[in-house]
């Protein structure tokens, strides 16, 4: 936390233009705008990504995983070993680190789920809450003692590429990672809604008791919750540090906490919702670290969140549901 | 008033007679603290104030049943406005009061301030509970001690990202512990009151607790305003003990820190809570003498230095919190059972 992560690589900083009152050209403003819109989507994207593992475990299970952040972040390790060890930057490589990193952080978040949690059903939910925030606190001290706590420096798995189109400056990281992260959300679409664990897990998210009546097994279908939403955190962890460009085993305490404010913004448990918010968040919170109140940019998430519950708590998408006593 | 078989006093009511005992013992304490090493004066110092963010915060957490993860932001409004107090009004207004025996109206007066200063964030704060509960709480509470660093971070006048330095030591143990003692038995006597039945009312069951016509926001407020007020004075107490302060000090890991003390001592469990906060305080001061000294344990060449303990400290500490929430979720220091941990609560 102690590095308050702006999106930008210090390099990127320094290359920004400077903020000018003056009266700009029409279409100077034009094009600033759409700059900025674009980096604001490709970090929604990635927030994205994390918002839905956060909001499908709040789906089957109702709580907040706060150790999500830290498979994120371990997730951008895994990442940064595989890439280490390959020989040269391409596209083939690259998907290799992600797929690879993806499935070393469903494997964690599964064994999370069956180690901390699992033993916790139907304790108060404080518990399982405090237990999430022990979680979350492990993962970042293993992560400073097995890791190190320097940053380090993250490879560039993909090979670079900075295009020029009508004044905008689009680097080929930001491609990959909006296309990585639509394609990442349309197969989890595919899955929630067309498979038969799809459905199983809404009927879990729907009714537990239900579902396991009719023969749903809830404890495999809550596994196979925890290792999606863990590997697209893993995906959003290493889409992340290509355009961080440095990873520390704290770096992922900020990002989980927007991308936690972005399920909410969108409805937690609500898989677009979930999308939605997570692009909302990135793109206002790069408008406002282009504006002269760059320095609130961190606060910004947390005014958002404050506001979304006090005026529509459910969220944009979700459904408000009545308390039965 | 409950009449005891052996009162203490006629004349004045029993636990009051207790705070007045921890007040003179406090006094008694600052005394010889002179004679006391001045690490150790430090650590029982910070035991102290780690009493008062425990304890105030187990008001919130435990007996209000209100999970509230900002409790350093509310530290942090404390120890700015209490500095801010001593370093900037106090001087401008008041020059008499900064120098001999001035200090000793100043500095309380501007630990009540930067106490009146969190109680007004607790309120802020407050107000969004009334709609929040659980884990949605947690993160809003959460948010408002962001929120309350990154305000500090651009201040310009308070320090702003490098903090307040130079603020004068006025922190003495007979003001920490006179303070801890105050803390101690407000929180108690609020809970023991029939006022403060509503606030277990409101832990046990909030639905119940209304429908019986308890005002449940009324008693969620308060609870975060007196809690919010005793962390704002700990804050001061903190501010003026280690003479800077930096908005990265009141960070997240900080509210962590107190809302394990509250677990370890069991939620609403304030004799458990202060004994954890006491074990906590000491525990890492401990492990780093332990790092330091050799030991030689016969076979077991690589162990000789404790060196290790020093390096997974953390990860001992945060694993203590799992393996304690999944045997003991009622907290070390809890033997009565309170049955209020319902399935799905």
């Amino acid at each position: 936390m102690a590095s308050a992560a702006p999106f930008a690589s210090p390099r990127e900083l320094s290359e920004r233009p400077v903020y000018q009152p003056s009266t700009p050209q029409l279409s100077t403003l034009l094009t600033e705008f759409l700059q900025q819109l674009i980096n604001g989507l490709s970090l929604g994207a990635i927030y994205a990504l994390i918002a839905l593992g956060y909001t499908m475990v709040y789906g089957v299970l109702r709580f907040i995983n706060f150790a999500h952040s830290d498979v994120f972040m371990v997730g951008s390790f895994a990442g940064f070993y595989i890439g280490r060890g390959m020989p040269k930057e391409s596209f083939a490589t690259g998907f290799l680190a992600l797929a690879g990193a993806m499935v070393v952080c469903a494997l964690l978040g599964v064994t999370i789920e069956r180690l901390a949690y699992r033993p916790l059903r139907n304790r108060s939910k404080l518990t399982v809450l405090i237990t999430a925030i022990g979680v979350s606190l492990l993962l970042e001290n293993l992560g400073q003692f097995i890791f190190g706590a320097a940053p380090k420096a993250f490879p560039t798995l993909f090979p670079v590429h900075t295009f020029n189109v009508a004044g905008l400056v689009i680097g080929s990281n930001q491609i990959v990672v909006l296309v990585v992260a639509l394609a990442l959300l349309g197969a989890l679409q595919y899955i929630v809604l067309r498979t038969k664990v799809g459905t199983a897990m809404r009927a879990v998210s729907f009714n537990p008791q239900a579902a396991s009546l009719v023969g749903i097994n809830n404890d495999r279908i809550i596994s196979f919750t925890f290792a999606l939403g863990s590997a697209l955190a893993a995906a959003g962890g290493i889409l992340y540090s290509l355009n961080y460009q440095a990873i520390d085993p704290l770096m992922g305490v900020l990002p989980g906490l927007k991308a936690f404010v972005a399920a909410v913004l969108g409805g937690i448990g609500n898989i677009p919702g979930a999308a939605l918010g997570g692009l909302l968040i990135g793109v206002i919170e790069t408008f406002v670290n282009g504006s002269r109140f760059s320095t609130f940019t961190d606060a910004i998430a947390f005014a958002i969140l404050i506001g979304i519950l006090l005026f529509r708590p459910a969220g944009l998408l979700g459904k408000l549901q009545v308390e039965k006593v | 008033m409950r009449t005891s078989p052996f009162p203490i006093s006629p004349v004045i009511p029993r636990s009051q007679v207790v705070l007045l005992s921890a007040i003179a013992i406090a006094g008694l304490l600052a005394a010889c603290a002179s004679r006391i090493d001045d690490y150790f004066a430090l650590i029982i110092s910070n035991i102290g104030i780690n009493i008062i963010l425990a304890v105030s915060l187990n008001l919130i957490n435990g007996y209000t049943g209100q999970f509230s993860l900002g409790h350093a932001g509310f530290m942090a409004v404390g120890a700015y406005t209490a500095a801010a107090i001593t370093m900037f009004a106090g001087p401008k207004f008041a020059p008499a009061l900064t120098q001999g025996a001035g200090i000793h109206v100043l500095f309380p007066l501007a630990l009540v301030g930067g106490g009146l200063a969190a109680a007004l964030a607790g309120m802020l704060v407050g107000a969004p509970s009334l709609r929040l509960k659980g884990d949605y709480l947690a993160i809003v509470t959460l948010g408002f001690g962001e929120i309350i660093r990154v305000i500090f971070r651009n201040v310009d006048s308070l320090g702003g990202a490098l903090g307040l330095n130079g603020i004068p030591a006025y922190t003495n143990l007979f003001w920490v512990y006179a303070f801890a003692a105050l803390t101690v038995y407000v929180v108690v006597s609020l809970v023991n009151s029939t006022y403060g039945r509503g606030f277990l009312a409101v832990h046990d069951d909030e639905i119940a607790a209304e429908a019986m016509g308890i005002n449940t926001t009324h008693y969620k407020i308060t609870a975060f305003v007196v809690g919010a007020f005793f962390a704002g004075v700990a804050g001061g107490l903190y501010g003026h003990s280690i003479l800077t302060i930096a908005p990265t000090g009141f960070d997240f890991m900080r509210s962590i820190e107190i809302v394990v003390m509250v677990i370890l001592g069991g939620m609403g469990n304030t004799t458990g809570v202060i004994i954890a906060a006491v074990l906590l305080t000491l525990l890492p001061e401990g492990l780093r003498m332990l790092a330091g000294a050799p030991v030689s344990l016969p076979f077991s060449a690589p162990f000789n230095n404790l060196k290790w303990i020093a390096e997974t400290r953390m990860i001992i500490y945060s694993l203590l919190v799992i393996v304690l929430m999944l045997a003991r979720p009622q907290g070390m220091f809890s033997w009565t059972k309170r049955t209020a941990t319902k399935p799905g609560s």
